[in-house]
């Protein structure tokens, strides 16, 4: 009986949904030529799919809920498999060694364009990172953080071009100047709450993409500026392929770096503040911490990385303009953080690569890839709103009374 | 009992304070002291106010008219309140429980003490970068101290579990023992006992005059249970529509007309 | 003085469509508190509709105030069925997670609609057939106010009178006023606050509709990201207003649409974007409460 239940239920929803994409996926109207296509092969997809998605979702939906109920009676955190796997140390350990030698020889095994990929890819797993700190970890939506990017990427630009500063002298400048920025913008607004502060720092996104556009004078405008040195090789000169390799170790390094800071920082008294203050701003402001300036430090570290990968952008494409940093490229990195996990910095990683490796090798998905972003989105929120990678708060062990090693496990 | 104590001079000094959200006026013109290792109440009923009170001067609110001002019992300089944020508050040593647990749900037990130890520690961002010396130490002492707050308190079982995994008299607990860990020379607690059954409650008693003795502070408490307020408390102030109706020694509380009127059918002898 | 009339009813009707669409989302964030992203893409959606009915009909060879009328009315149908979906899937499960989860959310179904359109349908604009006859009352003042912009004040109008009304007087206008006080209390006096929420959506989008609708046969052109700027705008307009309060919608749509106009007009009009996000950026930041909105200390 339950199950023919179930199946009207979705039968219902699937008629709804071909009612609903009716005039939007059957009807093209060309109203240049008054021509009209009618797709009925569409309508049958939908239906078909929107069968078997409602059953997928109100088995996930009562999963879910069930889950819950479990972890009530149970009373204590679960681990998923990975997180076990990843508090072992065994384990980790061979992972690490094993990704150190598949970076180390991914270059010289895999074609220059898969290097160029993985080199975007990488710049994603950076801004995540970043951006992780500023969402995952200080629970301040930040829709604005490409902006950052964009000061990187233009101070490289524009610095060269008038001045000739090379990539190495831009990399520490342009994060300078993604700090200053994360600073200047933020301190006005950090006073707002969680779903202004979202819409603020959008707008101030695109403010200054808006800027850029228009400025002619100062940033060439729309059709951007081009002829960007790519990174420097101890004055040799490089081959594109060589280039692209070296440009790959220096994202490899800099990927290293932002892990190996990001952690400190997670494990810090600062770290601790931005996630108590996430959790619970008054209570946290009762316990003593600056909510203003614990808020400026993160927006302001998150910027800093998303300046230095500006600048790793501007050197690897060699052309910017101000279409690449549309609202949209913000929403694309809070998917990677959204996506792996928020807080968890493997799970970043695993976002980034997910979600820009993915469509670059099933071409089919391509096309498909902004859609799919938005679905992600939803869906995680829906279904699991702690990422592919719930992160786990560190935990310290006492030997015997009040001794300790402070060990994280 | 109360009688037996000697109290030292004021710590904390509240003179006029009023309080208007909009047209309402949640605190009229209240005076309040709390004098060194005393056990002050502040009682009243629903909605008199005692919260607000709590809101003002730990800087949440900013109150209309009045002046607060507290006597460090150490150094002995007097500080105005007014105007400060509430982590200058903290910082200066008042700190507070509330009546909704608000705790760090999803950081573990020890966490959530550790960031009470926050406003006592140094470390900045090079500190969490390169970690040096001294913050490894800061770290670790922390740690310790944190774990050592949590035994005072007694709930160092569950150390590395998360907050809201813990039950309910424990998250009160908990809220104590983070509060504690601010180095405070007042704890506002306010309603500790919301919640808890009978011997919960007699060891929450216990608890907060053992703090008293051990850690040479004061306490404001704000709390409806009227056998642990009069047990437990020096002096009590009884509000009520944010005006003080009363002020005394529990016994002189218990006999007060005016507060057994505002309390009408409630039971205040115990 | 013409140029200067002429630039006050562009502002009134620009602000008039900001009003029709600004009125969904304070509808939604008084009832849910919550940003609702995909509203702007609600209001394309209900463009792209109504586009695509008038295309079929006028292939048809229908008369044009026929086609105007059941365009429009599909229009506010899946307009509103989509805001109906959207909130079933997208907000419904996640009514008790934190608000952060619930806004990321919503932009992901923004960018998911947005690319659903533009993936079934195109990326290029679209003409917009002008279904709004020519008055011949109007031919005397044609420099100044075209048809479109006179059908454009009196409908908004009419659906603010209507919708007055609605909140005011009837029962499910005063459920909607109960559970935007106190959820947990309006449940408890036995108002259904699913159906509340449902309704406040499909409202909230009938009127994004008919602002599509409008502005698509005034301009002349839709394409899939209409929703986007013009969402942002409205929510401006929200904002300004006391974001929460009908009126307040209307008002800060107006004057956004007025200050929008006399700048580009008088000014310049190559920041006119610009423009609208500082707007928004120094409301949220000088005055979050909107002018007509009360500021509220957190309670504790
Ligand atoms: N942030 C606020 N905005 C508006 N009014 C408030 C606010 N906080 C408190 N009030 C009002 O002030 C009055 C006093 O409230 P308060 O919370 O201080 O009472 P209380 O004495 O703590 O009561 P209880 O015993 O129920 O906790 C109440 O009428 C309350 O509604
Ligand atoms: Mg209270």
């Amino acid at each position: 009986m339950r199950v023919a239940e179930e199946l009207k239920k979705s039968a219902l929803v699937s008629i709804w949904f071909m009612f609903l994409t009716f005039p939007i996926m059957v009807i093209r109207v060309n109203t240049i030529y008054n021509t009209v296509e009618w797709r009925w092969l569409n309508m049958a997809l939908v239906g078909g799919g929107s069968f078997f998605l409602s059953m997928l979702w109100r088995f996930m939906i009562r999963r879910k809920e069930r889950g819950k109920k479990k972890a009530e009676i149970k009373d204590g955190v679960q681990l998923t498999l990975i997180q076990r796997l990843m508090q072992n140390r065994r384990v980790t350990l061979s992972g690490i060694v094993l990704a150190a030698i598949f970076a180390m020889i991914y270059p010289f095994v895999f074609s220059m364009y898969q290097t160029s990929i993985m080199i975007t890819a990488l710049i994603y797993v950076m801004c995540g990172l970043g951006l992780n700190i500023v969402i995952g970890l200080a629970g301040l939506l930040d829709l604005g953080y490409v902006a950052f990017y964009a000061v990187g990427a233009y101070s490289y630009a524009l610095l060269n071009y008038h001045f000739g500063i090379s990539f190495w002298m831009a990399l520490p400048v342009g994060a300078a100047l993604g700090f200053m920025f994360g600073v200047l913008l933020g301190f006005p607004v950090l006073r707002l709450r969680g779903d202004y502060l979202a819409i603020v720092t959008l707008g101030f996104g695109e403010i200054i993409r808006l800027v850029l556009e228009n400025w002619n004078e100062f940033s060439h405008g729309p059709s951007g500026i081009a002829n960007i040195p790519r990174p420097s090789f101890f004055g040799y000169d490089l081959s594109l392929q060589q280039v692209t390799i070296w440009i790959y170790f220096i994202m490899i390094g800099l990927v290293i770096f932002t892990i190996f800071v990001v952690g400190r920082l997670q494990n810090s008294r600062l770290g601790r503040a931005w996630v108590a203050l996430r959790e619970d701003e008054i209570a946290c402001q009762a316990m003593g911490i600056d909510k203003t300036r614990t808020k400026l430090s993160a927006f302001a570290l998150g910027a800093t990385w998303a300046g230095m990968a500006g600048v790793m952008f501007a050197a690897k494409t060699t052309f910017i303009n101000p279409a690449s940093f549309t609202i949209w490229e913000s929403v694309i990195i809070l998917c990677v953080v959204v996506l792996g996990g928020m807080g968890s910095i493997v799970g970043v990683i695993l976002g980034a690569m997910v979600l820009i490796l993915l469509p670059e090798y099933l071409r089919a998905f391509s096309e498909y890839r902004m859609l799919l972003f938005g679905a992600v989105l939803v869906l995680m929120m829906v279904f699991r709103p702690g990422g592919i990678i719930t992160n786990v708060r560190r935990t310290y062990r006492f030997k015997g009374k009040a001794t300790t090693d402070g060990s994280s496990a | 009992m109360a009688a037996a104590h000697n109290f030292g001079k004021d710590v904390l000094e509240v003179r006029s304070l009023s309080m208007d959200f909009g047209g309402l006026r949640a605190l009229d013109k209240l005076d309040l002291s709390v004098r060194q290792g005393e056990i002050v109440a502040l009682i009243g009923p629903n909605g008199a106010g005692k919260t607000t009170f709590f809101n003002c001067i730990t800087g949440l609110h900013a109150p209309t008219e009045g002046e607060m001002l507290i006597h460090p019992p150490n150094q002995g300089k007097t500080q105005r309140l007014n105007g400060l944020k509430p982590n200058r508050v903290t910082e200066r040593g008042l700190a507070r429980t509330f009546q909704n647990i608000r705790l760090f749900p999803n950081m573990t037990v020890l966490e959530n003490v550790m960031i009470g130890r926050h406003c006592r520690m140094s470390a900045g961002i090079p500190g969490a970068i390169f970690r040096p010396r001294s913050t490894r130490e800061e770290e670790n002492q922390v740690v310790d101290d944190s774990y050592a707050m949590l035994e005072k308190i007694g709930i160092e079982q569950f150390v590395n579990e998360l907050a809201m995994n813990l039950p309910y008299g424990a998250q009160r607990r908990l809220e104590i023992a983070r509060a504690m860990a601010t180095d405070p020379f007042i704890l506002l607690l306010d309603e500790p006992a919301a919640g808890m059954n009978p011997q919960e409650t007699r060891r929450l008693d216990e608890l907060i005059l053992r703090l008293r003795e051990q850690e040479k502070i004061s306490i404001l408490l704000i709390e409806h249970d009227m056998k642990m307020v009069m047990s437990l408390s020096d002096r009590i102030y009884v509000v009520d529509y944010g005006k003080k109706i009363a002020e005394g020694s529990p016994e002189e509380i218990k006999r007060n007309p005016a507060v057994i009127k505002a309390y009408l059918g409630e039971e205040i002898d115990a | 003085m013409d140029y200067f009339l002429e630039l006050f009813l562009g502002g009134l009707t620009r602000g008039s469509i900001y009003a029709l669409i600004a009125l969904g989302y304070t509808m939604v964030y008084g009832i849910i508190e919550l940003i609702n992203f995909a509203h702007g893409e609600i209001y394309m959606i209900g463009a792209f509709t109504a586009l695509i009915v008038a295309g079929v009909l006028t292939l048809m060879g229908w008369n044009e105030i026929a086609i105007l009328v059941i365009a429009s009315i599909v229009a506010v149908i899946y307009s509103s069925a989509y805001g109906f979906t959207i909130e079933k899937i997208a907000y419904k499960p996640i009514r008790k997670a934190p608000r952060l989860s619930a806004l990321i959310s919503a932009i992901g179904m923004s960018m998911f609609l947005q690319n659903y359109v533009l993936l079934a349908q195109t990326s290029d604009f679209l003409p917009f057939p002008s279904l709004i006859p020519q008055f011949e009352f109007l031919e005397p003042y044609a420099h100044i106010i075209r048809p479109s912009e006179l059908v454009i004040y009196t409908v908004t109008a009419s659906v603010m009178v209507a919708l007055t009304i609605m909140i005011k007087f009837t029962s499910i206008g005063k459920a909607m006023r109960a559970t935007s006080q106190d959820k947990t209390m309006a449940a408890l006096v036995g108002i259904d606050v699913d159906r509340v929420i449902s309704v406040t959506f499909i409202v909230g989008s009938a009127t994004a509709a008919i602002g599509g609708v409008l502005i698509a046969s005034h301009i002349g052109q839709i394409n899939f990201y209409i929703g986007f700027i013009a969402g942002i705008k409205a929510f401006v307009a929200a904002v300004l207003g006391g974001i929460g309060s009908i009126p307040g919608a209307v008002l800060g749509a107006l004057v956004l649409g007025w200050t929008e106009s006399f700048f580009t007009g008088y000014v310049s009009s190559d920041y006119e974007d610009v423009f609208a996000f500082v707007f928004l950026v120094f409301i949220l930041i000088f005055r979050p409460a909107g002018i007509l909105g009360r500021s509220e200390a957190e309670k504790v």
